[in-house]
């Protein structure tokens, strides 16, 4: 963090950038207040802490899946498997825990499914030179039909211990949300401080200067791919927890949500610009807005409009604010 | 010959302003276009010429400074405004659309309908084209597909476009960089023709011939600034050069000391098939080679193979004594041969991240330890070398992008010398830069060299491959033509090899 601190004295020297600068780095935040003033004026019971707990919990999940795409898609690149891989990898890891008892056996294989399934991509991405669009939209298909196959359409049940992976506590604090501020916490770390971390900005913003640069991109985005991969496992044996079984088709859209997340965050779809507390800040505004809006008793099918319009307008203020220069 | 009375100004730009992140690059600058006249706007790259004509051309709109239009205060918000006002711009890199025909590139949002509204009247399209291409006496069919065209009639096509706007004012920026002689003569019989209807035209170039050939007057701009504005037969090139620069031609090119004995580099039989053939040739310690020729000579091609981003087909590299085997930039890097692209954006630099991200880009073998990097270390040797190189950004978090061309250019130099090289390849290391960056780049060339390092540099600006080799290799249809040293490399030596090989062919 201190080389954050002495950027900001240096570039404090001319008062007015500063400002800009502030606006610019942080009009996110600034969106995230608002929804929460607003929020709690509409409704008194939202800033109840076991409510704003709640918003955190359930939004737990989406924030872990946030984080692998905030990293694919600061690369250039994007994971429309997420959602059915997160399925695939909570499902069988139901299945291990039903059938050997063991929670640690059961969190392995759902991160390594996913980590295997994201290391396939990446595979076809740089070893056939498949858009990731593509590649992942196959990989989708693949994972919901295994899923299909091995759950037969219907839910694990009976997974005893492993439910504490997504129920438990510790101490006042659940257990997702440790695990996903983890997460959160080793995303920043990777990409502020590792040279893993500086390719995947590097290749984001301009991939042929990335090569030029002597980086081996295609290893590079495979490791990106794994990365993301087992964070969604990850993701998917929490939830599974969560819901108490193995739902094969609890994972639908929810590449969308992340994507949602990531780029509300301030993720740039061009590349190269984004960072994983943006995309938190950004998981936690959408989820705010589901929140709020069930607090109000507004049906579903309302919310799914008003949360699409209150996306387009955050992401708008927040491209406004950006390209708000000098 | 014109008169030169008021309202025969066309229009007039006074005292525009314009600022980057705080950076001044524009600064009090005026203009003044006539009515059927071909204008000249030099200036060293960087000089603002750019800047300028995006504000003409409503492209930027955040400026202070008035421009009147036929007597009238006018402001464009955005270039639709600009064109709809009669003003165009042909610009240096063309933007057509490949898969659309000429009629639809020339029409683009505005095509012709039928009645109906927002029906395409094809018909209409096709005659419309026809007739402008009829009337400028040209003999393009307007079904054609723009990706068939050479550079020069997709820029026939876009003065055709500009035309096509009943446009008053045409701005075109260097029209000729990539026409043959045939074609140049014949873009400016149409600009006398464009002129004779009373059309003015800014005329951006860096070729003297051709601005006496064909302007009426010339206005200069150095570092943001407006330095004069006459009409041609005032003016030499003597004249034009020295209000360009400031400062004579002897002052920019440091002395070189001679280079060492021992042979560095070795360069046998490179081939690459389609780009180049049996190319050879020896670096010493310490020497600049230059490399001069024309656009499409082959000479990227070679030092493209050479840093490992293609391969090469046959032939072989010696550096420092070692066979090398090089098959992508990484091979070249770790053996200490660095590379700065004459693309910039493309190859050079990561403009979206900050600089200190770019110069850490190629060394995290050094700024790492394992996977975890050395921030303190990163941020020491950047500062020194950003200082060394005197890159001018309030902070080294400050985004590439907002650089103007000169310093990331030095970015692209530090990127690389915070490494131990062998070998520093340099093409075109001086392309839209200003003239004090440049001066600044050509001494640390020359540092560079008397520190020992041997140095590639492909150049097209011949004073500079002159000011600045020890010997110069010049190339032509992917061969080396021949080989001057220092003392007989002149613009006409170099020249009569590039026009001996073309006859060749």
């Amino acid at each position: 963090m201190s080389a954050t601190v002495t950027a900001e004295k240096e570039a404090g020297r001319d008062r007015r950038t500063d400002w800009k600068l502030l606006y610019r780095k942080y009009g996110i935040v600034l969106i995230f207040f608002a929804i929460i003033i607003i929020s709690a004026l509409l409704n008194s019971n939202f800033l109840e802490p076991q409510n704003l707990m709640n918003i955190v919990r359930q939004n737990a999940v989406i924030a872990i899946l946030a984080c692998a795409q905030t990293i694919l898609i600061v690369s250039g690149m994007i994971d429309l498997s997420a959602g059915f891989v997160l399925a695939l990898a909570g499902c069988l890891a139901c299945g291990v825990m039903v059938n050997t008892g063991s929670v640690s056996a059961a969190l392995f294989t759902g991160i390594a499914v996913g980590g295997l399934c994201g290391w396939l991509n990446g595979f076809l991405i740089t070893r056939f030179s498949l858009q990731p669009f593509i590649a992942t939209l196959a990989m989708a298909n693949v994972a919901n039909g295994i899923t299909q196959v091995y759950t037969g359409g219907s839910a694990i049940s009976g997974i005893k211990e492993l439910k504490y992976v997504g129920q438990g506590m510790v101490g006042p604090i659940p257990l997702p949300i440790i695990i996903m501020l983890f997460i959160v916490l080793l995303t920043w770390f990777i990409m502020k401080h590792t040279k893993f971390g500086l390719y995947i900005y590097a290749i984001g913003g301009n991939e042929k200067a990335t090569i030029a640069s002597g980086v081996h991109v295609n290893r590079t985005k495979r490791l990106i791919f794994l990365l993301s991969g087992l964070f969604v496992g990850l993701a998917g044996v929490v939830l599974m927890a969560r819901l108490n079984s193995g739902q094969p088709s609890v994972g639908v859209g929810k590449e969308f949500d992340a994507i949602t997340a990531a780029v509300v965050g301030g993720t740039s779809f061009n590349g190269g610009i984004g960072n994983v507390f943006g995309t938190l800040v950004g998981a936690l505004i959408v989820g705010m807005i589901n929140n709020i809006l069930n607090l109000m008793n507004v049906s579903t099918q309302y919310q799914l409009i008003i949360k699409g319009l209150l996306i387009a307008g955050a992401v708008i203020i927040d491209i406004r604010t950006k390209s708000a220069k000098s | 010959m014109r008169t030169r009375e008021s309202r025969d100004i066309l229009l007039a730009m006074e005292g525009i302003t314009k600022s980057f992140s705080g950076v001044k690059v524009l600064d009090g600058v005026s203009l003044q276009l006539k009515k059927g006249s071909v204008h000249a706007l030099v200036g060293e790259n960087g000089a603002g010429k750019s800047t300028l004509m995006k504000i003409l051309t409503g492209m930027y709109d955040d400026y202070q400074g008035t421009i009147t239009l036929e007597g009238k205060p006018i402001r464009f918000p955005d270039e639709r405004a600009a064109l709809n006002a009669g003003i165009s711009i042909v610009a240096q890199e063309l933007t057509p659309i490949p898969d659309l025909t000429i009629a639809e590139n020339i029409f683009i949002g505005r095509e012709p309908t039928t009645r109906f509204k927002g029906i395409i009247s094809r018909k209409k399209l096709y005659e419309q084209t026809r007739e402008l291409i009829n009337k400028l006496g040209l003999a393009y069919d307007p079904h054609t597909k723009m990706r068939e065209l050479s550079v020069a009639e997709t820029q026939m096509v876009e003065i055709i476009k500009a035309i096509s706007r009943d446009s008053r004012l045409i701005v075109m920026d260097e029209p000729t960089s990539a026409l043959t002689e045939a074609e140049t003569h014949y873009l400016f019989g149409q600009i006398e023709q464009l002129r004779d209807q009373g059309i003015a035209i800014v005329f951006i170039s860096h070729k003297f011939d051709e601005i006496f050939r064909i302007c009426d007057e010339v206005t200069v701009l150095r570092d943001g600034k407006f330095i004069g504005s006459q009409p041609i037969g005032e003016l030499d090139q003597d004249k034009i050069v020295t209000m360009m620069v400031g400062r004579q031609i002897s002052d920019i090119y440091p002395p070189l000391l001679p280079p060492g004995d021992p042979v560095v580099f070795e360069a046998n039989g490179l081939t690459r098939a389609g780009e180049f053939k049996d190319v050879s040739f020896r670096i010493r310690k310490g020497e600049i080679v230059g490399v001069s020729g024309i656009m499409g000579a082959g000479r990227t091609e070679v030092a493209r193979a050479i840093f490992g981003l293609d391969r090469l087909d046959a032939g072989e590299i010696k550096l420092a004594g070692e066979k090398l085997k090089i098959r992508t930039p990484r091979d070249a890097i770790r053996k200490g041969i660095a590379m700065v692209s004459e693309d910039r954006k493309q190859l050079g630099l990561v403009l979206v991240r900050s600089i200190k991200d770019n110069i850490a880009l190629p060394n995290m073998d050094r700024f790492a330890r394992g996977w975890v990097i050395k921030r303190g270390k990163l941020r020491e040797e950047a500062k020194q070398i950003s200082a060394k190189l005197s890159v001018k950004a309030s902070s080294l978090d400050i985004e590439a992008g907002n650089l103007s061309g000169g310093n990331q250019q030095k970015v692209v130099l530090a990127k690389w010398l915070v490494r131990s090289l062998k070998l520093l390849i340099l093409d075109e290391p001086t392309r839209g830069i200003d003239v004090g960056a440049k001066t600044e780049i050509y001494r640390l060339i020359r540092d560079l060299a008397s520190e020992g390092l041997p140095i590639l540099m492909i150049s097209s600006e011949l004073p500079e491959v002159i000011g600045m080799s020890h010997r110069v290799l010049v190339m032509a249809e992917g061969r080396i033509q021949g080989e001057l040293p220092r003392e007989q490399a002149t613009q006409e030596n170099i020249m009569q090899l590039i026009v001996a090989a073309a006859k060749e062919h």
